[in-house]
């Protein structure tokens, strides 16, 4: 059980920064992920935690005390890595219960205490094998029952799940869930997968070339993205994105024209805009829905979009038309799983503009509703 | 068929062919050992032969064997555990922490293998003496422990590489110190490397001959004291120098014949998966 709490951390290699001034806490029996891309920070950021890679700069506190100058095998933590590094010269309960023997734990409390994880793990009929002898999701629950058995003050995983398969991982991304509310210990995670972290975690970092984009809830990424960059990051599939201008603005709306012509009125934000001034405008696919009929003729009305079928993807419940518009942009949209639509098909999108989000040259979103 | 079948056949002779030059001196020295002194000389070599254990006894009643053997034993053992307690933290510093000069670190002690050992044989030499180790069992660990450390190093090395740095991460992380870390997982994981390393040193130093002939006398002696002093200026036994040279080698190579199996697990060992 613990808190973890970094202040203005920086990571310097050599001459070059890769964490620029990090502050974050995180709270006891927290489920936190780290997610962001490759060369993003997050697992650098995780080792710093951990004591494998030295903060340059800034404090790192466990539980309150400051952890910079204590090794790794002393701050209590435990670690499951995203190629599960058990010792391959040890059978699974040796792998186990390693750490118990170098604490200096009894052979029989040991033993206990392993058999007490595999059963919670269901993997005592593998206790006696080798890591050689195990399948990708059998090394992965090793891995994490090796972390348990030392009733760490907390979990740090580091991409534990992106050596399996697509059906294993739904499943032990389930049971990590369970384990987290069963253990009651803070876990920090670290994936670059998105849908990990929304699946899993309470609170998700968001992080790029080193920074905090942003910091929030699954669904507060995702319904109010802080940036240009955790709109397009968060949710799958990714958010549209549409050039804008901003033509007239009032206190309620504002009306932008598209690069191809179409005029959009959406909710003002609380900035104040001016006219001419180039925006982002952001969409999700479930918010662009399909207009029944295009017929010939069809004059572009306020807020539709025009294009062709490019792509069609069926989930079985809904499908998914990657869809070209005149003007070259490309554009995901929602339907329902039963769609009559056709590749080359001409569409027409209405945008729901009240779901719409807005970003400004510098790639920050400007909010419709105060913090 | 045709063609892999000649292959195959092309490649067994020149095996054998290879293996039969390597090995015929020894076997030369062998037989010779067997005979007079007189057919060990005689021209055309003579193949059949009445065999006599007459050279061993000669040999055997000359010099203390068992003493050479010993001091041989003692000096190749010696220096190897001495080795590889230097080398060992050597080379785990510079295959898990390494620097911008560990490369070059790592070059210069092998180009001190490139220095012909006569080239220090007097400040060496005078060195010894100033510290009592001439002639002792000790002075010889010490100087042949120095000069196989370089290749030590550089094999355990690369041996080490083969360990990926994250199980020694997640031993730091399940508690261990770095001694921990080194005892319990890294030497386990290199068995086989440092068992062929472990080898190859003891060869090297039982085959030692620069600095025994020249730092010891008498009581350090080691077989290859004991050989070179049958080969003598005013005449040469070839048949006594053979059995001579036969019970030197003897050891090393029953040992090199039971152990050539950790050897060439050692010599090709992969990566740890």
């Amino acid at each position: 059980m613990a808190t973890v709490e970094l202040r203005n951390v920086r990571k310097k290699f050599g001459a070059h920064e890769v964490i620029h001034g990090i502050d974050l806490l995180i709270e006891d029996h927290e489920f936190i992920a780290f997610v962001g891309p490759s060369g993003s920070g997050k697992s650098t950021l995780l080792r710093m935690i951990a004591g494998l890679e030295e903060v340059t700069e800034g404090e790192v506190l466990i539980d309150g005390s400051p952890a910079q100058d204590v090794p790794p095998s002393k701050r209590g933590l435990a670690m499951v890595f995203q190629s599960y590094a058990l010792y391959p010269h040890m059978t699974v309960a040796e792998n186990m219960s390693f750490s118990l023997r170098l604490a200096g734990v009894p052979k029989a409390e040991r033993e206990q205490k392993v058999r007490d994880v595999a059963r919670i793990l269901e993997m005592e009929p593998l206790l006696e094998r080798r890591p050689g002898q195990l399948s990708g999701g059998q090394l992965q629950r090793v891995a994490i029952g090796r972390a348990m058995v030392r009733q760490p003050k907390a979990f740090l995983l580091d991409e534990p799940l992106s050596n399996l398969d697509a059906a294993l991982q739904g499943q032990m991304r389930l049971e990590l869930v369970r384990l987290h509310r069963e253990l009651n210990t803070t876990m920090i995670y670290v994936t670059h997968d998105q849908l990990e972290a929304m699946t899993m975690a309470d609170r998700i970092v968001v992080l790029n070339e080193g920074k905090v984009e942003q910091l929030g809830s699954p669904l507060e990424l995702y319904q109010h993205p802080a940036t240009f960059f955790v709109a397009g990051f968060i949710g799958a599939p990714k958010m549209n994105f549409l050039d804008a201008e901003v033509k007239t603005a009032s206190d309620q709306y504002l009306t932008l024209i598209l690069t191809n012509g179409v005029c959009v009125a959406v909710p003002t934000p609380l900035e104040k805009l001016s006219a001419g001034e180039k925006i982002k405008l952001g969409v999700r696919a479930e918010h662009l829905t399909l207009e029944p009929e295009v017929a010939p003729g069809f004059s572009p009305a306020e807020g539709v979009l025009q294009g062709e079928i490019e792509a069609l993807e069926h989930l079985g419940p809904r499908a998914y038309l990657h869809a070209r518009l005149a003007d070259g942009t490309s554009v995901v949209a929602q339907t329902d799983g039963d769609t009559q639509a056709r590749i080359g098909d001409r569409v027409a999108f209405r945008l729901r503009s009240e779901a719409t989000h807005l970003f400004n040259a510098a790639g920050m979103a400007l909010a419709r509703t105060g913090p | 068929m045709r063609s892999t079948t000649q292959t195959r056949w092309g490649l067994a002779i020149a095996g054998w062919a290879v293996a039969l030059g390597m090995f015929f001196p020894i076997l030369w020295m062998f037989l010779c050992s067997f005979k007079t002194e007189i057919t060990a000389v005689a021209t055309p070599p003579a193949v059949f032969f009445h065999p006599t254990l007459e050279n061993y006894y000669a040999v055997l009643e000359r010099a203390d064997y068992l003493a050479f053997a010993r001091n041989s034993i003692v000096v190749s053992l010696g220096s190897t555990l001495l080795a590889l307690a230097l080398a060992i933290p050597a080379a785990y510093s510079m295959a898990f922490f390494p620097t911008r000069r560990t490369r070059d670190i790592l070059l210069w002690m092998l180009s001190t293998k490139m220095l012909p050992a006569v080239g220090v044989l007097v400040p060496i030499y005078l060195l010894w003496r100033d510290l009592g180790l001439l002639d002792t069992v000790f002075g010889l660990i010490l100087i042949d422990s120095i000069s196989v450390l370089p290749i030590v190093v550089w094999m355990l090395f690369s041996f080490f590489r083969e360990v990926p740095g994250v199980i020694l991460e997640a031993s730091r992380m399940d508690g261990a110190t770095q001694t921990e870390e080194l005892i319990h997982v890294l030497l386990p994981l290199c068995t086989p490397g440092i068992a062929a390393t472990s080898l190859l040193s003891i060869i090297l130093c039982w085959n030692e001959a620069f600095w025994s002939l020249n730092l010891a006398t008498v009581k350090a002696a080691t077989l290859t004291a004991f050989t070179a002093s049958f080969s003598e200026p005013e005449a040469l036994f070839w048949a006594k120098l053979s059995a001579a040279s036969t019970l030197s080698i003897a050891p090393i190579l029953i040992f090199g014949w039971i152990s050539q199996r950790q050897m060439v697990r050692g010599l090709s060992f992969g990566a740890v998966k």
